[in-house]
């Protein structure tokens, strides 16, 4: 009686997943069969490389898999918009997933978002040369430091052996692993701090945002000693080959990108010849960092001014630099000590808001928009 | 009991006097959504019929295994499963064999397996205890009709563009009326033959 009331208590589950299971090996055969696409060739940059892969993957990943590396910051779930790539051979019109992120000549350029498109034929595609210099590196963390409340800086040591060639200003891919609740490892990207000399090392500065995945794993989880992959050098964000004035303004982090062009420009000597004007944006004194080192520079160097400007000072700061928001003090400075009959130069790296209003200021300065080159966040 | 009726009558009679979407009322949401094209209205159409033929004929088989399990309760869940599991399938096979045609359904292919026209096929196929061939002829008739209500609708909406519909009536307000008055045209056929 007993085991006749427990077969009647399991025969419902077991007749539902019974069904299941036969419609799930249904759909896993059909998957292989259908999806079989065979053995296939794509073909980069007209012949400069060929690689023999297996269809039937997103694009973004089979390329990955073969050591090419299209920057893609949501890991290829079509919401990040940045695994562009020209596709020459048709492979179809446009998805509705890839439509929101593509602008008209984009479109009428055959550009793609590879993380979206299957590879079921020979592909002929287009990627920028420097996209075969990016390469994933499982790099061990040396060292971590506090600079304010909210960033860190990250120092990154490469495999034995392996080397990153950079130019200041770009940026690496920073892979946190699964943790929590996140169930898949997730790639956000920051620019390198570190300076291209230092080939054997990568350093971000990371700030923390609220209900960031990667940023609250790296100021929660990570620790010295740990492995983690990164995954560049991608962008094109960097110092202009002139001999123009540089009105360089950071916000936050975004004073990552500009550790990296100083200390590079010290190795150069660059630093001594160019004129250049660095203007660092905070709220209060506990979100500023790196003061001794760009007020030594300030000193050391002639031609470097820096300048700290906080918009909320508070009285226990004992603040006497510059205040007001750094669109204000940039204006300042533009109009009063920046030697405007040489020609300029912007740099910006930071918010987006800031950027923009960084910008509409050096356009009052007439300084011309293709003369001001930015790294947004995103 | 149910009268027996020839698969050859419930096939016609699936498609015209008891159509699925004018004399039930069920799939309304994409019928009413998608007839603003013609083009993907008659890809929809290819597929639910396709859908509904072979989900009526797998949900017989699994059916009589239910009832002898005695687990006919599970019907919805059980014909929800196999529903979502054939589309599935068929999106992959669609996608391999015909490009063009996976491109113009696009999302409308996988949102099929919310389509209540689907399900309604198969309890209607359930209380009116159908034997296989009567379910696969209702199922496929059942598409048919289907199909031709959704390319009508579309013809009738792309003449409607071009209307004088008054302001406030305008969009889904005159595509409601105008399925009122095609679901009176085919209760026209109503007397001929009968399916309950």
């Amino acid at each position: 009686m007993e085991t006749s009331a427990i077969i009647q208590a399991f025969i419902a589950p077991l007749t539902i997943g019974g069904i299941s299971a036969v419609l799930g090996a249904l759909i896993s055969i059909t998957d292989k069969i259908v999806n079989n696409y065979g053995d296939l060739v794509i073909d980069i940059n007209s012949g400069k490389r060929e690689l023999e892969i297996k269809g039937g993957a997103p694009l973004l990943l089979t390329l990955a898999e073969n050591g090419i590396f299209i920057p893609s910051a949501c890991g290829g779930r079509g919401s990040c918009g940045a695994c562009k790539v020209k596709v020459v051979t048709d492979v179809g019109p446009h998805l509705p997933t890839e439509t929101p992120f593509l602008n008209k000549e984009e479109m009428a350029d055959n550009v793609r978002l590879s993380c979206q498109i299957k590879v079921k034929e020979n592909l002929q595609i287009e990627i920028p040369d420097s996209l075969f210099n990016v390469k994933q590196y499982a790099g061990t963390i040396e060292q971590i430091v506090d600079l304010t409340h909210d960033i860190k800086e990250v120092y990154v040591k490469l495999p034995e052996g392996s080397e990153i060639d950079f130019v200041c200003g770009q940026y690496g891919q920073f892979e946190a692993p699964p943790y929590d609740k996140i169930k898949t490892p997730t790639q956000r990207a920051y620019s390198m701090s570190s300076a291209p000399s230092d080939r054997s090392h990568l350093e971000f500065l990371i700030r923390l945002v609220p209900g960031g995945i990667v940023t609250t794993y790296v100021h929660e989880h990570l620790t010295e000693g740990q492995k983690i992959n990164v995954v560049g050098p991608f962008g094109d964000f960097n110092v202009k080959d002139t001999a123009a004035t540089m009105i360089c303004v950071a916000g936050g982090s975004g004073m990552a990108p500009f550790k990296s062009i100083f200390n590079h420009m010290i190795d150069t000597g660059e630093i001594q010849t160019r004129e250049i004007w660095f203007f660092f944006g905070a709220r209060t004194k506990n979100d500023l960092f790196y003061l001794d080192w760009l007020n030594e520079l300030d000193a050391e160097y002639e031609k470097f001014h820096f300048v700290a400007a906080l918009s909320e000072p508070q009285p226990e700061d004992n603040w006497d630099g510059a205040t007001g928001l750094i669109t204000e003090v940039l204006a300042k400075f533009l109009t009063d000590k920046v030697d405007r009959s040489q020609p300029l130069e912007g740099y910006l790296c930071g918010s987006p808001g800031m950027l923009d209003a960084c910008m509409a200021v050096m356009r009052q300065f007439e300084l011309s928009e293709d003369k001001i080159y930015f790294d947004k966040f995103a | 009991m149910t009268p027996v009726i020839s698969p050859f009558s419930l096939f016609f009679a699936s498609i015209f006097t008891s159509n699925i979407l004018l004399a039930n009322f069920l799939g309304m949401c994409s019928f009413i959504s998608i007839s603003k094209d013609m083009k993907s209205s008659n890809g929809l159409g290819l597929a639910v019929t396709v859908v509904l033929t072979v989900t009526t004929g797998i949900n017989w088989a699994v059916l009589q295994l239910l009832e002898a399990l005695g687990l006919v309760y599970l019907r919805y869940i059980v014909f929800i499963i196999v529903i979502a599991a054939v589309v599935q399938m068929l999106e992959m096979i669609i996608d391999r064999i015909s490009r063009p045609l996976y491109m113009s359904l696009g999302i409308f292919l996988p949102l099929i397996t919310v389509n209540c026209a689907i399900l309604g096929v198969s309890l209607f196929m359930e209380i009116r205890d159908y034997s296989f061939w009567q379910s696969v002829v209702f199922g496929l008739g059942s598409g048919l009709g289907w199909w031709l209500s959704i390319l009508a609708l579309s013809a009738i909406r792309k003449k409607l563009d071009k209307a004088p519909v008054p302001a406030g009536l305008k969009g889904a307000g005159i595509t409601l009326i105008t399925i009122g008055f095609m679901a009176m045209a085919f209760m026209g056929f109503s007397g001929m033959l009968q399916v309950q």
